[in-house]
């Protein structure tokens, strides 16, 4: 197992910190690992060599059991595979056997479209410019570097990267949510750098944060309330400060009834008790409903089940066919290639290489989001 | 035992059950130290009965009714002023200091202003709300600007509040060394009508003030987009700050709104209960029991008037609780144990339906 005994575990990548962890299980004479979600934070070519580190420990005699809602890692690495849904035991099935759909199935309980549906893009006008933007992260440093990005109408652009990688810092400063060292913000031509976060709102962006309990929700407010979060001073909803309670309730209802939101009481479920899928769709609801041009959605699948995504990824296209910017940060590669028109990879603050979707694939991507270059990559095969 | 389930499962219900549950226990604590301590339990109930409904041996007297009110009423202001603090997430320890400059402000117009009566008074109820907002405004923008915590500040602020108006006191025209003069009818919130309905109790117009309080406190919260930004503030700064809210803002305005509500509740002592401005020599407690009325309440508007007039009961129980040699230590410790077992509301809750039988 290639690890450098010496270096400090801040220095070393994630990769390898994970082989690290792996090591002080074995070390202890662990004969059952378990593996939770191993590779949120790792690249292509990481996650290869965690599935065959945990092959030859199987080899080795040793047990694992692996937690992950990854359907392809399941295949690649697993012999057998148990689905929980809702805390229930749904079944075991042989991996072998069993087909990635059937899996999916499985998860959901019912029939799942795998594979999404997507025409052309069709490119319009740039809605969102970014020119040479330097952002500062909580601790100070500089965690996005000079970036220069274009989100065009109609078109899905995304940033790929590991996680940390300045996406946030990025999305928060066009979000008004961070200050901004230098560069310019510019949405459909008007200079939005120094703006306050209501008034880039009110000009058309909307966002699904990535930390939907801390960003996207008021965990302890009603289903009503978190719908309105950014409307609840514009009619309808209220009148000189005063709330028209009837008309909230039947904007609630129809964003539900539309974007198949449930929750056990409706417009009065506190939004703490309903699952993550629904509070998920719920965000989506509200910020697609506002009818932006630019929906920024980060890492708008995270922790929910195949059935959720399925439906997320398909309202996520319909805006883009709408004729809509989207700007989607996602750290899991299938999503970005399932999704995109346009890769942008993020690293260490700087966009270190742009491809399109149509020739862009998973080993490529891989390269560019561990910092190193295509070139160099290519030159060494 | 099914509908008993059910209402456990609801969230509104549930809390009232819990709640009458604390106040039970509560009381069975106190009884409990009263067998300990070879004291009959029945005349704690005796001198509830008289401190709150008025049953004396004598028959019915309406006067502590009217006595109770009075003990009610400044605790059920300062339990707002906590209550609405807490909503925004702020802790109002200051209740204190800001009732203590609202009562320095409403005798100071009371004193010194001259005015026509009707307007003097409504001037002077005003004055002590302003100056009482005014002490709660600097904590809440300490906090806003630079994350002072307010806890500390407002707890300070108290002393300021106190020896500052103390020496201010004086300084009026007429004042000695422990009170002012007496207040000018045309700024005076006692009534003699009201006096009279409950046998010259000294129950005053301040009760009116409550009622617009808890009225104005529940539209605020429950009907304006300002009372839903500042539980939006309260509840999830971040989330309120990506829908665009002005948190500094509304963290600043909650903490004056909550320093009126407190410095109501010196004009009600001042104007109202008291009819001249003390000198004090050490803190009434208004504002710590306002944390606790607030805390039996829930931070709600109802449910400080609740917890206003279950302290409120208690307090005036401990006067009279002497009177039939119970210490009135008891009565504390009654209220005390009612406290706690509100604040340990949701073990209470859980126990409650691991009996029910719901997982």
């Amino acid at each position: 197992m290639n690890v450098d005994p010496t270096a400090k575990i801040q220095n070393i990548s994630v990769g390898m910190q994970q082989r690290v962890e792996i090591l002080k299980m074995l070390y202890r004479d662990a004969d059952i690992l378990i593996f939770d979600e191993p590779t949120a934070v790792l690249t292509p070519q990481e996650i290869q060599e965690l599935i065959k580190i945990m092959h030859d420990l199987v080899a080795e005699g040793k047990s694992i059991i692996l937690i992950t809602h990854k359907l392809k890692e399941i295949k690649q690495s697993a012999d057998r595979c148990t689905v929980l849904r809702r805390g229930r035991f749904i079944g075991t099935v042989d991996v072998k056997t069993s087909s990635e759909k059937q899996m999916a199935e499985m998860m959901v309980g019912r029939e799942v479209n795998m594979n999404i549906v997507k025409g052309e893009a069709k490119a319009g006008e740039p809605v969102l410019v970014i020119k040479n933007l330097d952002v500062n992260n909580n601790r100070g440093m500089k965690a996005v570097k000079g970036v220069d990005l274009v989100c065009k109408a109609g078109e899905i652009t995304c940033i790929a990267g590991i996680e940390g990688n300045g996406q946030l810092e990025f999305v928060e400063a066009i979000t008004g949510l961070r200050d901004v060292n230098e560069g310019t913000i510019i949405l459909n031509g008007d200079d939005i750098t120094k703006m306050s976060v209501r008034k880039r709102t009110n000009l058309g962006i909307a966002y699904v944060p990535e930390d939907r309990h801390r960003f996207g929700l008021v965990l302890d407010m009603t289903l009503n309330d978190n719908m309105i979060l950014q409307s609840y001073y514009q009619k309808p909803f209220s009148n000189n400060g005063f709330f028209d309670f009837p008309e909230i309730r039947k904007y609630t209802e129809r964003l539900s009834k539309d974007f198949d939101v449930r929750s056990s009481r409706g417009p009065d479920t506190i939004v703490r008790s309903m699952s993550g899928g629904n509070q998920q769709k719920a965000i989506l609801a509200r910020e697609i409903d506002r009818s932006p041009d630019l929906l920024i959605v980060f890492q708008p699948t995270r922790g929910l089940d195949v059935g959720a995504i399925e439906y997320i990824h398909k309202r996520i296209v319909q805006e883009r066919d709408s004729g809509k910017a989207v700007l989607l940060v996602s750290y899991e590669l299938d999503e970005v290639l399932d999704l995109s028109d346009i890769i942008h990879v993020f690293y260490s603050g700087q966009v270190v290489g742009s491809i399109p979707a149509a020739i862009a694939n998973e080993n490529d991507l891989g390269v560019l989001m561990a910092g190193s270059s295509l070139e160099e990559s290519h030159e060494s095969i | 035992m099914s509908r008993f389930k059910l209402a456990l499962q609801d969230e509104h219900r549930s809390n009232l059950i819990v709640s009458v549950l604390a106040i039970i226990l509560g009381f069975l604590a106190g009884l409990l130290i009263l067998l300990i301590t070879g004291l009959n339990p029945l005349d704690m109930f005796i001198a509830m009965g008289r401190g709150v409904f008025g049953i004396t041996d004598a028959g019915f007297n309406i006067r502590y009714i009217g006595e109770f009110l009075v003990t009610v009423m400044p605790i059920t202001l300062t339990g707002l002023s906590v209550a609405f603090a807490f909503q925004a997430g702020l802790f109002n320890i200051g209740a204190e200091g800001q009732m203590i400059v609202g009562g320095y402000a409403a005798v100071f117009v009371a004193l010194v202003v001259k005015l026509p009566i009707g307007l003097h008074v409504v001037v002077a109820v005003l004055a002590a709300a302003v100056a009482g907002a005014l002490w709660g405004f600097v904590p809440g923008l300490l906090k806003a600007k630079f994350n002072i915590n307010e806890v500390v500040v407002t707890i300070m602020m108290n002393y300021t509040a106190m020896y500052t108006t103390n020496y201010l006191l004086k300084l009026i025209p007429g004042s000695s060394l422990t009170k002012t003069a007496d207040i000018p009818q045309s700024a005076s919130l006692s009534s003699s009508f009201l006096s009279s309905l409950t046998n010259q109790s000294r129950l005053n117009w301040g009760i009116i003030i409550v009622i617009l309080a808890i009225i104005i406190f529940k539209i605020i919260m429950e009907k304006t987009t300002f009372g839903y930004e500042l539980r939006a503030v309260g509840a999830n700064r971040d989330a309120s700050r990506y829908a665009g809210m002005k948190v500094s803002r509304n963290i600043i305005l909650s903490m004056s709104i909550a320093g009126a509500f407190a410095g109501l509740a010196g004009a009600v002592m001042t104007l109202g209960t008291f009819g001249f401005g003390r000198v004090l020599t050490s803190f009434d407690g208004y504002g710590s029991d306002g944390i606790a009325v607030a805390l039996i309440g829930g931070n709600t508007a109802l449910g400080s008037l609740f917890g206003g007039v279950l302290l409120g009961a208690l307090q005036s129980a401990q006067t009279i609780m002497q009177v039939y040699g119970i210490p009135k230590e008891i009565a504390v410790i009654v209220s005390a144990m009612i406290i706690v077992l509100i604040a340990m509301k949701n073990g209470l809750k859980d126990i409650l339906k691991r009996i029910g039988g719901i997982k």
